[in-house]
């Protein structure tokens, strides 16, 4: 029933991106890195915590049978760095999530980018970067939002 | 009359040349250390003076190191071949680790990081290395690390670095237990490098050097230099000499440039939590790692 699932669904058979989600826990070894999965869905849970935030999500596979999906992003320092936050998803929300699957065809990935219906993009990744400049700034509070005495 | 405006005149001109590096602090964008604005605002450095909130200066995944230390990684090139001792490379072959040219599915692992033990030293500098803030007063140094909360002492009171011992190190009289921070001591060698010797490291069956499973051992001498160029920028080499492991002592940090960040800066919290790591490899690691015709056990 997986792999029909698999199959149903928009493959963007890409090239290897230059650019991936700098390994920081684990490398790709799980990943089937030749391949970018594009779904669309509901949000059923946003986790953010150590060492990959989650996101949880339903979608409806070709026989309309729905998918549970579980994808994960880099740490949450570092998504504060790319502009994620931990209230950045609720239950219910709608998303457009580009991702690399697993090798075993479960419906598990790792997060590329996430788009929402009001045309907001969450990346994992500043396309065009070099790993090098992977994150504008550290995986820190910018320093306007400090608070102010 | 004639002197307090004499006084008053070099207080005023105290004034202007002490606040001169701070003006140009605050005057700078976002990024203070950025080379653009470096050449044109950067002060010497100051005398004996290494504190401050330093990030990696070619940004900040520089410091992540993902491919083992920033000197040698872990690559398979022969100039980056590790002089191993033959007890080193037997350790170093049993080590399973997540990252690396040999990374492991995350249901084989065996790195201590990955059940959220220390990270230890020198392993901290070697692994997300991000926002390190250092303070310092004049008896002590104190690094506070971004990743885990942690931070290590670095004495600069004159006192002289512990003798290792079969077991511990020699304080004084008194056999002490290794640390995983080890016990350190700084030594000013000109106006703007502090020369750092740390011994007395965790054994090899607690703690690894990086995260591609490097090994080191509580035989381990580490020697740090903090060079600081000028105002904004910092220079970190780090020297590993471990005879247990390997066969001479080798650099596993080269002049790695760090820049200074706004005082403000707001260090966000890193950390490694047992029970989130264990959420994580149940909801996630463990499924998506089995093989395919492995049941999901969920």
């Amino acid at each position: 029933m997986r792999k029909s699932v698999i199959g149903a669904l928009a493959v963007a058979a890409g090239l290897l991106s230059a650019s991936s989600p700098l390994p920081a826990h684990h490398g790709t070894a799980t990943l089937d890195t030749s391949k970018t999965l594009t779904l669309k869905g509901n949000v059923t849970e946003w986790d953010w915590s150590n060492p990959h935030c989650l996101l949880q999500f339903d979608i409806k596979d070709g026989g309309g049978q729905t998918v549970h999906w579980i994808a994960e992003t880099q740490n949450p320092a570092e998504m504060v760095s790319l502009g994620w936050g931990k209230d950045s998803f609720k239950p219910g929300d709608e998303v457009t999530v580009s991702l690399m699957p697993v090798k075993n065809g479960r419906p598990y990935g790792r997060i590329r980018q996430i788009a929402l219906p009001n045309g907001k993009t969450f990346v994992t990744v500043k396309e065009g970067l070099t790993p090098k400049e992977v994150g504008d700034s550290s995986g820190s509070s910018k320093t306007e939002n400090y608070p102010k005495q | 009359m004639r002197d307090r405006s004499m006084a008053s005149v070099i207080i005023l001109v105290a004034a202007v040349i002490l606040s001169a590096p701070a003006f140009s602090q605050n005057a700078q964008p976002e990024h203070p250390g950025s080379s653009k604005v470096q050449k044109a605002t950067a002060a010497p450095a100051p005398f004996h003076n290494i504190s401050g909130t330093w990030e990696p200066a070619n940004g900040p995944g520089d410091g992540i190191q993902p491919y083992g230390v920033k000197a040698m990684p872990n690559d398979g090139k022969r100039e980056h071949e590790l002089p191993y001792t033959p007890y080193g490379l037997q350790v170093y072959k049993s080590h399973k680790a997540l990252i690396g040219p040999n990374e492991v599915h995350l249901t084989s692992y065996n790195d201590p990081r990955d059940t959220c033990e220390p990270l230890g030293f020198p392993r901290a500098n070697f692994y997300n290395l991000r926002e390190t803030q250092i303070l310092q007063d004049p008896y002590k140094v104190a690094i506070l690390y971004e990743y885990g909360q942690a931070w290590r002492v670095v004495w600069t009171d004159g006192r002289t670095l512990p003798k290792l011992v079969d077991g511990g190190v020699l304080v004084g009289n008194e056999v002490r237990e290794p640390r995983f921070y080890g016990y350190s001591v700084g030594k000013w060698e000109d106006g703007s490098t502090l020369v750092v010797q740390t011994v007395g490291m965790m054994p090899e069956d607690k703690v690894w050097l990086d995260g591609t499973g490097r090994p080191i051992s509580d035989q381990l001498r580490v020697e740090e230099r903090f060079h600081r160029v000028d105002h904004d920028r910092m220079e970190l080499t780090v020297t590993i000499d471990d005879p247990k492991m390997y066969t001479k002592p080798w650099i596993a940090m080269n002049k790695f440039p760090l820049r200074l960040q706004d005082p403000h800066f707001d260090v966000t919290e890193m950390y490694c939590s047992p029970a989130e790591m264990e959420k994580y490899n149940k909801l996630f690691g463990s499924p998506a790692s089995e093989k395919a015709d492995q049941p999901t056990g969920q």
